[in-house]
């Protein structure tokens, strides 16, 4: 079974965020980059299907050579190899630009199926997975937390959990699958691992070499603008329901969600 | 000069952080709690490859730079003191040996299992009455026909009494020298052979989920093969042991100085008093910025000193340094770190009260803050 897991970086979410001068991006200076923890979802969970039943896990990146590091760890939890898709042109590009370069390279590769999370969480949009499926025109599987291969390998069965109850699927392959928090336990990137992977292929593509138009990517070639980032608000400080009683505090807790909250 | 570190030693410092704050943060309190080693962590931590660090790939090591090995040990260090301690001294002062005297039929018999962490080795130098006077070791190793006959005592040897603790290197009196001093070797002692007991030490301040013994010696016999690389080269060995072993001590310096710095700059930031963060309060604020500066002064000497070292040049001075210089600005960013976290930092529900504890081994083991000293004065042409 080929797979292929769609990787993006991102800040590691311990990072404090602070908003650029411009007010519509972050300041990157002191960022430490990780894999998306939804990717890396993906990357565990194409590992555990390739000790099954074989085959290659590929791993695809975009982005500026920083990205290098997060698809070397993907390598070193044990995939085979690598491939960044880097170009100046693509800076600024929106989720649709970047499924579109993904889908690119993906018409190239051999792949039964294909992870990505099921949204990286700088931008929260979500789009890229399915916007792929679509683009290459097999089913996608989104917010999947079990996958079950076919003994023949050649269907899959996912479960997508729905307001506490729970969605089971099956599919044809080839399918895209976007991964969901409770799909598995990422393992860590080994000493051993760490090792093999210096050996491990890691290709570059620019645009140029994808065969694809630098004008349908970047800032310029964007569907959604963004206009403005702000901080979340400050947290308001909490506030203690005075009473002498249980039945004290809970008529005057009720009056507070009314009056105050005006959440009924 | 390229101060940076390569792709594959940031992979490795992540992914060790990540590992010890998921699988010994959660723990480390309660086994420092109970005074307990835990067979668990320590499977764990040979899964993710932290043993044999520096060990060729042909003897079932990872084959990495000094450099990697040291980070590796520091981002341990950075969560518990105890399991970097088993980390370090197994590699260091475990497998070290072996690897860097053993002939080819002593490597291939023991170190696989070393590197892959289903065994543990002791190294046994200290004793009761030869603690910074090493070479006045009163353990002695008589050749009876092809046998040695070993007799005395060690104390302090870390990692010796594990349940799977396969021996220890015993450095023991085997002789004396033409110019009458006496003549050291290093002897090789596996566990169950008869005279030779390990006894696992209890009470300790620091370090408490590690495993330190006591070993004893009665009429011991293993064979004459045994002996670590030429007759009378012992005490030149366990020196050289530790000029590898100090960097790995500079390493639980600087990842403990990491720890309490990380945890005091959160805590002092959360925490208010008048009003505000107490890290808005300049008197704070300045411990922070000068645990900072020390922490990247100590990194600096320290990776220095394993950078001469995996390009073979000198380092005993530097690693006499780093070794110095780390375990005295962890002291002063453990006393900084329980000072921030005030009446909280003395309560064990802390880690920075473990690290306070934890710290004062690093002035002590492998060669005291004193030794140290005599070290460079003697390196620097002053003594």
């Amino acid at each position: 079974m080929n797979i292929v897991v769609c990787l993006k970086q991102v800040p590691d979410t311990e990072t404090q965020i602070k908003i650029g001068p411009d007010n519509k991006s972050i300041v990157t200076d002191d960022i430490k980059w990780v894999i998306n923890p939804y990717d890396e979802f993906g990357v565990e969970e194409a590992l555990q299907l390739k000790e099954k039943f074989g085959g290659e896990v590929t791993v695809v990146g975009m982005g500026p050579k920083r990205v290098t590091e997060s698809i070397r760890t993907a390598l070193a939890m044990g995939a085979d190899k690598g491939i960044l898709i880097t170009d100046d042109a693509l800076e600024g590009s929106d989720s649709l630009a970047t499924a579109k370069a993904l889908a690119a390279v993906l018409k190239d590769l051999e792949y039964d199926l294909i992870f990505t999370g099921q949204r990286g969480v700088d931008d929260d949009m979500g789009v890229v997975g399915p916007a792929l499926a679509e683009l290459l025109g097999i089913p996608n599987l989104s917010l999947i937390v079990k996958v079950e291969a076919a003994e023949d390998g050649k269907s899959v069965k996912v479960n997508r959990p729905v307001e506490g109850e729970t969605l089971v699927i099956e599919s044809s392959l080839p399918a895209l699958i976007t991964a969901q928090k409770g799909l598995n336990e990422p393992r860590y990137a080994s000493l051993p691992g760490i090792m093999k992977a210096k050996k491990k292929p890691l290709e570059e593509k620019t645009l140029g070499d994808l065969g694809l138009d630098a004008a349908q990517f970047g800032e310029g070639a964007r569907k959604l603008k963004i206009l403005e980032m702000t901080p979340p608000p400050e947290r308001a400080a909490g506030k203690i329901v005075e009473g002498e009683t249980p039945q004290e505090k809970a008529a005057e807790l009720a009056k507070l969600l009314h009056e105050e909250a005006k959440v009924f | 000069m390229d101060f940076s570190l390569s792709m594959e030693q940031e992979i490795l410092r992540n992914s060790v952080r990540d590992f010890a704050e998921k699988e010994i943060r959660p723990v480390a309190r309660e086994l420092d709690e109970k005074e307990e080693f835990s067979h668990e962590t320590m499977q764990k931590m040979a899964e993710l490859g932290l043993f044999g660090m520096f060990v060729s790939e042909k003897y079932g090591g990872q084959g990495m730079d000094y450099v990697s090995y040291i980070i590796a040990t520091e981002e341990i260090a950075r969560v518990d003191g105890s399991h970097a301690a088993t980390v370090a001294a197994a590699n260091s002062l475990g497998v070290g040996p072996l690897y860097y005297f053993g002939n080819e039929e002593q490597k291939v018999k023991y170190l696989p299992k070393l590197c892959s962490g289903e065994a543990l080795w002791g190294f046994g130098l200290t004793e009761p009455n030869a603690g910074s006077d090493a070479g006045n070791s009163k353990t002695t190793g008589v050749l009876e026909k092809d046998q040695w006959v070993v007799n005395g005592s060690k104390i302090f040897i870390t990692n010796a009494s594990t349940r799977i603790t396969t021996g220890v290197t015993a450095l023991c009196r085997t002789g004396t020298r033409e110019d009458g001093r006496p003549e050291l070797s290093c002897i090789l002692i596996e566990m169950g052979t008869p005279g030779f007991e390990a006894r696992e030490m209890h009470g300790k301040l620091m370090w408490r989920a590690s495993n330190t013994s006591e070993l004893y010696f009665d009429d011991c016999r293993v064979p004459q093969e045994n002996l670590l690389g030429p007759r009378g080269n012992g005490f030149h060995q366990m020196m050289q042991t530790l000029d590898g072993g100090r960097l790995s001590i500079g390493a639980m310096g600087l990842g403990g100085a990491q720890g309490c710095f990380d945890l005091s700059l959160q805590y002092s930031r959360e925490r208010e008093q008048f009003g505000k963060p107490i890290s808005n309060f300049q008197v704070n604020a300045f411990k922070l910025a000068d645990m900072a500066l020390e922490i990247e002064c100590a990194r600096l000497i320290l990776y220095k000193a394993c950078w001469l070292r995996d390009n073979e040049k000198p380092f005993s001075k530097e690693a006499a340094m780093a070794k110095l210089h780390c375990s005295e600005v962890m002291y002063r960013c453990a006393n900084h770190a329980v000072q921030l976290h005030g009446g909280y930092g003395l309560m064990k529900e802390y880690d920075v009260e473990r690290f306070y504890r934890d710290q004062k081994l690093l002035e002590i083991g492998e060669g005291t803050s004193e030794v140290q000293r005599i070290v460079i004065s003697r390196l620097i042409g002053a003594l």
